[in-house]
């Protein structure tokens, strides 16, 4: 396969495929030509177990494995795995599961970055996070890629509330919505699971309402999640943001 | 005479002054005889003569202008002294006298000079000569006098309205005055009369309105604006011209009713609310009469009815909700549904009895406007939603309709009367917002009376014919099939029958009647899987053994509660004991214990449990039902008290007597439960707002989130009241399920995904 990688790509893609794939096999597992947090044998339980545990495993595993390629890649560019860069670095490699890179995933993401080192990968993350900030439209990419990023299953839609509650810590940390919305979520009980719609929405209405709620307009078709929201925020307007 | 030498002017003129002078002396009142022809023709001849003299004897001009001035002599010398030092009615009279006078004038000097009005005249356009005598009669006394003129009018006038009588010709010969001297126009009457009269008028009753206002009752107030309005009407008749009419109206109007308007309808003890209160139908005809007169009048007074009409159905809705709330506290058992006794039941009937009365007003009092229709609407829709003692309108109004169309529910109302009763009952559903509430307690209603056989088909029919008119096809049409099915059924029974007779064991099998209900149109029953005993099952197979012949691929379910069997019962075994009792029994369940005691004269009750497969509730309560009741077919072993448990032992009653050859045995009626029923119609709702939202979105493609929920309100609005955010709720569970998704460059429109 690598063979056929290196014809495929021309000229400096072919010095940086190779540089590239060099680097993925130093943290890939030969087995499954993945970069992942265990071997085989973890895979096989990873899918017995609840939905809503999976992330935590996979958070866990991430920190706790100790040979793990993920985790040694992650410890190599000086990055927490449960750091936001990491994600930012799944979203650039359009990966497809949460805690894996797979091959094309891994080259595809270190030619848009232009580095083949992990120096190198190092020294792009602060312009990946400048990306995401400055340009709206990169920072809706990934947030919709965070969203699927989580959804485990083949044909899962739907994330549970604590998945939703983690993720948009990570992917938005500075919204002043943000840690409202998220006690709110964990505090209602009408809703057990957040739809993509939901997800598109929180992120529109972080854009265009004011942190004090003053111009949301409820003739607007907000999802009943978010005029709920709205609601009890206004309720509890001068209790304190809970940032545990 | 021959003499053809042209008369001199002022010889003729010498000739015309000696009639002249006559006229005057004939206007004066002396003793003066007529014109007769001769002189007549004389003058005229004169004035003819000439004018048609050859220049320069052709005085046309002269005369023309002589005739007028001889108005202007007349006037200054006679009419105006004799007009100066009077006033009002002698001024009146005066003035009226020389008006007359005037016109007896014109008409005479005009004929004398009739000539200059064929040819002189018009040749020239000038004034004819009518118009020459009415344009001094106007620039010199009219003008001069119309201002004392109109006061003292005014004066009559005020004197008229105060209760004096006045002299109404003179009144309307005087105004005549005024309208002539406009010539073609009505702006002398106007100026100089009519807009003084309107301004007298609003001063007048406004003072009047005032003191009565403030001394008056309401519908004493009232009477006296009516009468004012008719005398006002009266006076135009009498002397005004028909044009002052809505003008002088509009005056008194704004007078009298429009600026108390409020004060008259909020009067304490005889202001609208108290005239509805005290059934004061008559002055509320009145004052709906009086203030539709003025633009905007009549919605104060239908907010008022509005208001009215809604307390006293609040009251109902409390009295009732209280009165169950106290039964229920002291202890009495809840009566059966359907007995026509209970608070709810009544409460239907006097809801219908309200309606009646109001809609009595509206058509009475209110003359039907649709504004007192909308106002009796909304009134009847504010508490006709409200619930008493935790049953919504919609369930009590079913029940009451059971109580009605049930055989023998309503005896004392008589058959006619009761279909009267049903029609009213029926028309306030459309005040209801859960329809379809009423329509699913109905139909369960519906099916136990058919299944019982206690129903009278015109009532039915009549009912189901109403709904379907009032509520559309698809209101009724599981209620229709389920009337259908046991038409069906009837028809199906004959030809079972029949064809039992063909079979070889017709004889040794148990008679059966068996009904077929199609299972979408009836309300679901729980389905127990019983045991029975052979002589029964023998029965069902060969109905079934009919109904595969005649049909194909059909499962047939036995619903065994619904089932009624009649037993022969005979309590003793020895031989010449030979009483005998039928036992008619409402459901199958008893039979199907009865006849295990054919084989063991004792049984205990979890052997009959094991055999039957019946749950342990249901059979307790089918013991109950046997042993516990007035007629004791069975017997309990032991002392136990209670009601059947597991351990019990049961026996035929071998000393079972009644004087009765047909013994009934009832199971209790276990009453629904109207939770589910409410639960149902929920879930019966979301489908409906689906289906709704996908249709709208069909049809037009991409449509706004308050577009799609006024549409959906608006297709549903006649099974429920949509609420705003189920609507909401659904169009995202749409969106979930990929029937609609969110416009991605408008995320407030919504697009259809085919």
């Amino acid at each position: 396969m690598m063979k056929r990688a290196k014809k495929a790509m021309g000229g400096a893609a072919n010095r940086a495929a190779g540089g590239s794939s060099a680097l993925f096999e130093q943290y890939c597992d030969p087995a499954t030509d993945e970069i992942g947090p265990e071997g085989r044998k973890f895979l096989r339980t990873l899918h017995l177990m609840p939905i809503n545990l999976c992330v935590l495993a996979v958070l866990l595993s991430l920190m706790l494995a100790v040979h793990a390629g993920v985790e040694r890649f992650c410890s190599d560019i000086n990055t927490d795995p449960s750091d936001r860069k990491v994600l930012l670095l799944a979203w650039k490699m359009r990966a497809k599961r949460m805690g894996f890179f797979s091959r094309e995933e891994f080259q595809s993401g270190l030619t848009a970055l232009k580095a083949t080192t992990t120096a190198q990968i190092q020294r792009a993350l602060p312009g990946l996070e400048e990306q995401v900030e400055c340009n709206p439209d990169s920072f809706r990419d990934f947030c919709t890629f965070a969203f699927k990023y989580c959804l485990t299953e083949p044909s899962q839609k739907l994330i549970d509330i604590d998945t939703a509650v983690t993720m948009l810590a990570i992917v938005m940390p500075r919204e002043p919505l943000m840690p409202r919305f998220c006690d709110f979520l964990k505090e209602q009980t009408e809703y057990k699971v957040i739809n993509f719609d939901q997800w598109t929405s929180f992120l529109r209405f972080a854009q265009e309402v004011k942190p004090d709620l003053s111009n949301y307009r409820d003739e607007d078709a907000w999802p009943i999640l978010l005029d709920n929201f709205v609601e009890w925020g206004r309720r509890n307007a001068d209790r304190p943001i809970d940032f545990t | 005479m021959g003499d053809r030498r042209p008369i001199e002017l002022e010889a003729g003129w010498g000739k015309m002054q000696m009639g002249v002078a006559k006229l005057k002396r004939i206007l004066e009142g002396e003793d003066e005889p007529q014109f007769d022809a001769d002189l007549y023709m004389q003058l005229y001849t004169i004035i003819y003569n000439m004018c048609t003299q050859k220049p320069p004897h052709d005085y046309s001009e002269q005369l023309y202008n002589r005739y007028r001035d001889v108005f202007c002599v007349y006037i200054n010398e006679s009419v105006i002294p004799a007009l100066k030092d009077h006033r009002e009615d002698r001024l009146l009279g005066e003035l009226h006298r020389r008006w007359n006078n005037h016109q007896v004038m014109t008409r005479w000097l005009s004929r004398f000079f009739n000539y200059l009005d064929r040819y002189y005249i018009s040749r020239h356009s000038l004034d004819s000569l009518s118009n020459v005598g009415l344009i001094c009669f106007r620039d010199q006394v009219y003008s001069d006098v119309k201002r004392r003129a109109r006061d003292a009018l005014l004066t009559l006038i005020d004197k008229e309205r105060e209760g004096e009588k006045i002299d109404n010709m003179l009144v309307k010969n005087v105004l005549d005055i005024y309208i002539r001297v406009g010539m073609e126009t009505m702006d002398k009457y106007e100026n100089d009369f009519e807009k003084d009269l309107l301004v007298a008028t609003a001063a007048y009753y406004k003072r009047k309105a005032a003191v009565w206002v403030a001394e008056d009752s309401c519908p004493d107030y009232m009477l006296k604006a009516e009468a004012c309005l008719r005398q006002e009407e009266e006076r135009v008749g009498n002397y005004l011209h028909i044009s002052t009419k809505p003008k002088l109206l509009e005056q008194v109007e704004n007078e009298v009713l429009r600026v108390y308007q409020q004060q008259l309808l909020e009067k304490e003890n005889s202001g609208v609310s108290a005239l509805l209160r005290d059934d004061k139908k008559e002055d509320l005809g009145r004052m709906y009469r009086l203030f539709s007169r003025i633009s905007g009048g009549l919605d104060p007074v239908a907010a008022a009815f509005r208001k009215h009409v809604e307390a006293d159905g609040m009251t109902l809705v409390r009295d009732a909700d209280a009165a169950a709330a106290a039964k229920k506290d002291a202890g009495k058992k809840k009566p059966m549904a359907g007995t026509g006794d209970d608070a709810e039941q009544s409460f239907v009937r006097q809801v219908v009895a309200l309606h009646d009365k109001y809609r009595l007003y509206v058509e009475d009092c209110f003359s039907n406007a649709s504004l007192f229709h909308k106002a009796l609407k909304e009134a009847f829709e504010a508490f006709c939603n409200k619930q008493i003692a935790g049953a919504t309108m919609a369930q009590l109004m079913a029940d009451y309709c059971n109580t009605l169309l049930k055989k023998g529910g309503a005896e004392k109302l008589g058959d006619e009367a009761i279909g009267v009763m049903l029609d009213k009952v029926i028309k306030l559903l459309a005040y209801l917002n859960d329809k379809d509430l009423f329509a699913e307690f109905y139909r369960k209603r519906l099916s136990r009376r058919l299944l019982q056989d206690k129903i009278v088909e015109h009532h039915e029919m009549q009912v189901l014919a109403q709904l379907k008119a009032q509520c559309g096809a698809q209101f009724t049409g599981k209620m229709e099939g389920m009337v259908n099915d046991l038409q069906l059924a009837r028809d199906n029974q004959q030809a079972f029958e029949e064809w039992c007779q063909g079979q070889a064991n017709s004889g040794s099998v148990v008679d059966i009647t068996v009904s077929v209900l199609t299972t979408g149109y009836w309300p679901s029953y729980k389905t127990l899987d019983l045991t029975l005993p052979q002589e029964m099952i023998d029965a069902l197979s060969q109905f079934k053994g009919y109904y595969d012949d005649k049909t194909k691929n059909r499962k047939l379910q036995w619903i065994y509660s619904l089932g009624h069997v009649t037993i022969k019962f005979t309590p003793s075994d020895s031989a010449d004991d030979n009483r005998t009792y039928d036992l008619m029994c409402s459901s199958t369940f008893h039979a199907a214990v009865l006849l295990q005691f054919n084989e063991a004269a004792t049984l205990k009750v979890s052997d009959i449990q094991e055999r039957l497969t019946l749950p342990v509730e249901d059979l307790s309560r089918v013991l109950h039902s046997l042993s516990g009741t007035k007629n004791k077919i069975l017997l309990r072993l032991g002392d136990a008290k209670g009601p059947p448990t597991i351990n019990d032992t049961y026996k035929i009653n071998t000393d079972f007597k009644s004087t009765m050859r047909r013994i009934k045995i009832q199971l209790p009626v276990i009453t629904d439960d109207k939770k589910k029923v409410v639960e149902d119609v929920s879930k019966e709702r979301t489908h409906a707002v689906d289906a709704a939202i996908v249709r709208t979105m069909k049809s037009r493609k991409r449509l706004g989130l308050t577009q799609i929920i006024s549409e959906v309100v608006q297709q549903l609005s006649k099974m429920f009241q949509a609420d705003v955010r189920m609507i909401k709720k659904q169009v995202e569970s749409l969106i979930d399920r990929e029937y609609l998704k969110r416009d991605e460059d408008n995320p407030n429109m919504f697009l259809y995904l085919a």
